[in-house]
Parts: structure tokens; sequence; C-alpha cells
């Protein structure tokens, strides 16, 4: 970091300006088109179906707000439910995660027990066990246990996020808190502090800024997520957003795709609030975390 | 993945120090190692009930002719049954494979050298890098969403906003998505276009590269074409190996985007058949769940013969800088 700052300066003065500005134009040409495809869909959301047909240009000549609406109504149920659906998946799973995680990376990280090593390795090999290679045996699994369309059809989808199986938010953790300094730990031992007093005290409060970065991204990838949810949720009352937004293209009728785009706007608007929240933090945090230690 | 895995390895290391258990010895000791399972218990109890358990149910299974329809003891054991059809009698298997293959081999490269190039323009620092960065990420959070899905569709459908791009030019557009030619190009491009994740860990790679070097190499006479072939990517190397093993294993997993595309099907023609679509329809819509075990393992072994290979050929290319391998 240190050297980058320092050299960069240098390596500015002795250039001409000339090759800056093209960079820049390369860049701002590079960022239309990455932006593109979502002002697109931005356009689109509030176009007619005439202007989606025939007006090529990102903004509409009429605003037509009705898309909303429509699709907001557009099944038996209201876009409403899929939104409390999709939120309560997502923020019970934030709290799964965050608990369950935290709890193995202190037991990783700080307290020794016998066959810690392997136990630790067998993590680092599930952070590379695609999920799909489970979800056959998984949905066997609870549908033996009744809680396949059951009485509260979320079970499936959350009870393995209350049990530290996402191992990349433990292996985050852990990293997290190989750098909170151990001295802290032994002044605590010395006052007569157990493990649970340690991690009550000392990891829980010092270990906020990896909580927070799994609570974000733990969000985000929930209410993204569409695999799991898919196979899982079978009724359209217990659907969430991502599978709810599918029964769009069951229904192709060219008519729909003005609603269709609204409604996925609307689905993408919660992460787009959180980038803006906590962008530097989304940027920073989790894509270096393996690079680190 | 070795920069990752290398702290598990001081990590179980240092625990199995020999001195450590008697410096430990006593009541205190005993303690520690019984809030060590404490700690760790939910971790257990889920690595069991909804890893292992179910992985060794799912071996099983693919030996079986087991369908969700009939009870788990009524099912019928059917040796390699399921396997050899896999490898000799289900075309659409080896479709699936080749789909997969493709996809990975032809997106994560172009993914990868799309990111590591906007790294390279962003890395001379100056104001609004942060800007910048920020805004080629945005499509990594949204992209694997199938709101995104159903907008890249729609953008290379007949009336879509690339064919209004290609009409500029005058140039007649094709149904892209409807093409069995083209659909996976399709989703190969929504993949690259969300280069901003390995972007991020390149330019992160890229600032730890000692400005000395370059000093060092432009004094030696080298332009720049060889300081970034000589100084670079040498330094660089680790960091792409961690993006190439991370971007190969989701690329083989590719669902939400060919489920939104074919409807379910894998369609035109199978064009967009991955393999993890394959494994669904096998096992959720024709609920024949002993064969979609069988792939899942197929699957399973693939991805570990893959990160072996990846992990035994980097030695030969991946440099340390502290002499680590």
């Amino acid at each position: 970091m240190v050297a980058v700052t320092s050299t960069a300066p240098r390596q500015g003065a002795r250039k001409p300006g000339g090759r800056q500005a093209l960079r820049l134009v390369v860049l701002i040409v590079i960022v239309a088109v990455v932006l593109y495809p979502l002002l697109w869909m931005l356009g689109t959301s509030v176009k007619s179906q005439e202007e989606i047909v025939n007006n090529i240009g990102l903004l509409p000549e009429r605003f037509t707000p009705g898309n909303y609406t429509q699709g907001w109504n557009n099944f038996d149920l209201s876009f409403g439910r899929f939104f409390l659906n999709s939120a309560m998946v997502s923020l019970l799973t934030v709290v799964g995660n965050a608990v369950s995680c935290l709890l193995a990376a202190y037991a990783f990280a700080r307290l020794r027990f016998r066959l810690r090593g392997i136990w630790f390795a067998v993590m680092i090999g599930t952070l590379l066990l695609p999920g799909h290679v489970l979800i056959v045996p998984q949905y066997i699994l609870f549908r033996s246990l009744g809680l396949v369309g059951g009485e509260w059809p979320y079970l499936p989808l959350l009870i393995p996020q209350y049990l530290a199986t996402e191992a990349f938010f433990v292996f985050l953790m852990v990293q997290f808190m190989r750098g909170i300094p151990r001295e802290l730990d032994e002044a605590a031992k010395i006052d007569g502090a157990s493990p649970y007093g340690i991690f009550r005290h000392v990891i829980l409060p010092l270990s906020r800024p990896a909580l927070v970065t799994t609570a974000i991204f733990s969000f985000i990838w929930t209410w993204n997520d569409f695999f799991r949810q898919l196979v899982f949720l079978s009724s359209l009352e217990d659907y969430t957003v991502p599978v709810a937004l599918t029964l769009f293209i069951d229904s192709t009728s060219q008519s729909a795709v003005g609603p269709m785009f609204a409604m996925s706007v609307l689905s993408l608007l919660p992460v787009f609030l959180f980038f803006l929240a906590f962008q530097r933090m989304l940027v920073e945090g989790i894509n270096t975390s393996g690079l680190k230690g | 993945m070795a920069l990752t895995t290398a702290p598990g390895r001081t990590g179980s290391t240092r625990s199995a120090r020999p001195h450590a258990p008697r410096r430990g010895a006593g009541r205190n000791r005993h303690g520690e190692g019984l809030a060590g399972y404490v700690f760790l218990s939910p971790w257990l109890i889920g690595l069991m009930g909804v890893t292992a358990i179910p992985m060794l149910l799912s071996l099983y299974l693919s030996f079986t002719n087991y369908d969700i329809l009939t009870p788990l003891s009524e099912v019928e054991w059917v040796g390699l049954a399921n396997y050899e059809r896999m490898f000799t009698a289900d075309p659409s298997y080896w479709h699936a494979v080749q789909v997969t293959l493709t996809f990975a081999l032809v997106a994560v490269p172009l993914k990868l050298a799309a990111a590591l190039g906007v790294a390279l323009l962003l890395n001379r620092a100056w104001r609004g890098v942060g800007l910048f960065r920020g805004l080629f990420y945005l499509p990594s959070l949204l992209g694997g969403s199938v709101a995104l899905a159903i907008v890249w569709v729609n953008m290379f459908n007949r009336d879509g906003a690339f064919n209004s791009f290609l009409a500029i030019f005058g140039i007649e557009g094709l149904p892209w998505v409807n093409d069995p030619e083209w659909a996976l190009e399709t989703l190969m491009l929504l993949a690259i276009w969300q280069f901003g994740a390995p972007m991020v860990i390149f330019l992160a790679g890229l600032k730890q590269v000692p400005g000395e070097l370059y000093e060092a190499a432009s004094v030696d006479g080298a332009n720049r074409f060889r300081q970034f072939w000589h100084v670079t990517l040498p330094m660089l190397s680790p960091v792409i190996f961690f993006n190439l093993v991370l971007e190969t294993i989701n690329g083989f997993q590719g669902f939400t985007a060919a489920f939104v595309l074919s409807n379910g099907t894998g369609g035109p023609v199978d064009s967009t058949l991955m393999y993890t679509l394959q494994l669904y329809i096998a096992g959720f819509t024709d609920l024949e769940m002993g064969y979609a075990s069988a792939m899942a393992w197929v699957f399973l072994i693939a991805i570990a013969l893959i990160t072996t290979i990846f992990f035994s050929t980097g030695r030969f290319w991946v440099h340390y800088s502290d002499g680590e391998r």
C-alpha cells in the first residue's frame, strides 16, 4: 500500500498527461458498456409495451409507472408477499450464519482441543464442495423428516444456515480472529476468565467487523439465491422473489415484459441499496479476505 | 486456493506441536478441550447431518433406481447401471458435459482477462479509482440473480437492446437466445460481465508488487511489455492461480441463467444444458434421484480432479515471493 502511493505520483509525473487522459477515456467507455444493461433494465421497466418494441433509446418517451403496479399484482398473490418471504428467509439466514459461524470460528481460531487440525482441514475441504452435489440427498432427508412443503417450508433452507455449513464465513471469521492480539485472551485468562468468558467479553465485541461483513454477504447471497429456493419451495404462497420472478417466464406473452422488468428492478433494489451503503466494505472486505494472513 | 490453505496449515501445525498439550495439562486444559467441542458443536452437527450423511446417502442412492415416489426401504440395488447409462446410453448427459466444459473453457479465461486488463488500467492510482472500482464490482453483486438473467435474456432477444445496437450499423441481428448456435454465448457474456469480483482481487494483488521492481526493470531498459511479462505476471501468479481455481469451480456450477434462458429445459436444442441444470432435471423434473445422485458424484469427482490438476501444475508457474510453495 505504502509502496504504491509513493511510486504512483512519481510515475504520473514522468508521464505525459495524454496517456492518463486516454486511460480515463477507455475506462469511461468500459463503464458505459458495463452499466448499460442495468440502465436498459431501468428504462424498460417504465416503458409501455409499444415503446419496448419500437423505442431503442434508454429513456421512455412516455413515462409508464403502471408496469410496477401491474407487475406487483400480476399473480394470484401480490409481490408484497414474495418480498416478505424473501426478507424473512434472508434475515433469518443472516442470524443463523452470524451466530453459528462465529462459534465455530472461535473454536478453530482460539481453543486447543483434540483433532482440531483435522476438523479444520475438513472445514477447508467443504469450502470447495459444490452445493449442487448435496441437494438431492438433502431433499430426500428433509422430506423424510416431513420438512419439505411442511408446516413451515423454510426449515430446509434455514437449518443448514444455523449449523455453520457456510464454510466460507467460518474461514473469514477465523482469519479475522487471528488478527486479534492473543495478549487480550491471556490477560482475561489471568483474571480468571473461562473460554466462554473470553468469547463473550473479548472475542465477540472485537469481531464486529467480521460479523457485519458476514451479515451483509449472507443477506445478499440468500436474497439472490435461486437453486435451493427453487428446489424446496413448492406452493405459491411460500415463494420467494426469485422463484416468483420465474413465473413471468412461464407466461411469456409479450405483454408481460414491462411488468416483469419492473419487478426485476424492485428485486434488485435491496442489493443495490446495500451496495450504496457499504460499497467500500463490500469491495474490499470479502474479496481480499482469502489473501490476507 | 494455496493462499487460503496456508493459514490452515500453520493453524494445524501449531496445535500439533508436541509440547502444547503438556503445558496446558490439568483442569484448565481439560476445560478448554471441552469448550472447543461446545463451540464447535453446531458445525459438527451440520457437518454430519447436512454434509457427510447426505453425501454417503447420495453415494448409496447412485447405485439404486430410487425415485422420490417409492419409499426408501423399497429401493432396488442396480449396481453400476446408473453410471453405465450416463457414460454409454445417455447422449444428453455427454451434451451437458460438453456444454459445461465449453462454458468454463471460454468464459473463465475471458472473464479473468477482462478482470486483469481493467485492474491494470485502474492500478495507476489517481482520484476516481474508488468510484470506478465500485461500478465495475456492481455486476458481480447483481449478476447471479434471476432478475439479471431475465434482463440478459431479453437484451439478446430478437427485439432486444443488442439487436437495436447492431441496427445502428445496419446489421440485422438474430434472436440470439433462441438460436442453439448462440444461446450459450449469451450466457458466457453474462459471466464475463461479472468480471468485477476477480478484478478486485487482482487490484489487491497488484498493490503488493513492490514499485522498486519496476524501477529496477526500467533501469535495465525493460519496456512496458517486458515489465508486464517479467515483473507483473510472475508477481501476480499466486493471485491469478487463486482466481483461476475459484472462477473455474464457479463456472462449472452456473445454473440460474441457464435455467431462466431455457425455462428449465436446457434448450434451445440442449445448447444451454449446464451440468447442474441436467442434474436438476434428472432429480426434480424426471424424479430419477438415483440417476441424479450418480451425476452428482461424477461431478464431485470431476471437480476434485480438476482442483488437483490445478494444484499440481500450479507449482510450475505460480511464484511465491517468500519462496513458499
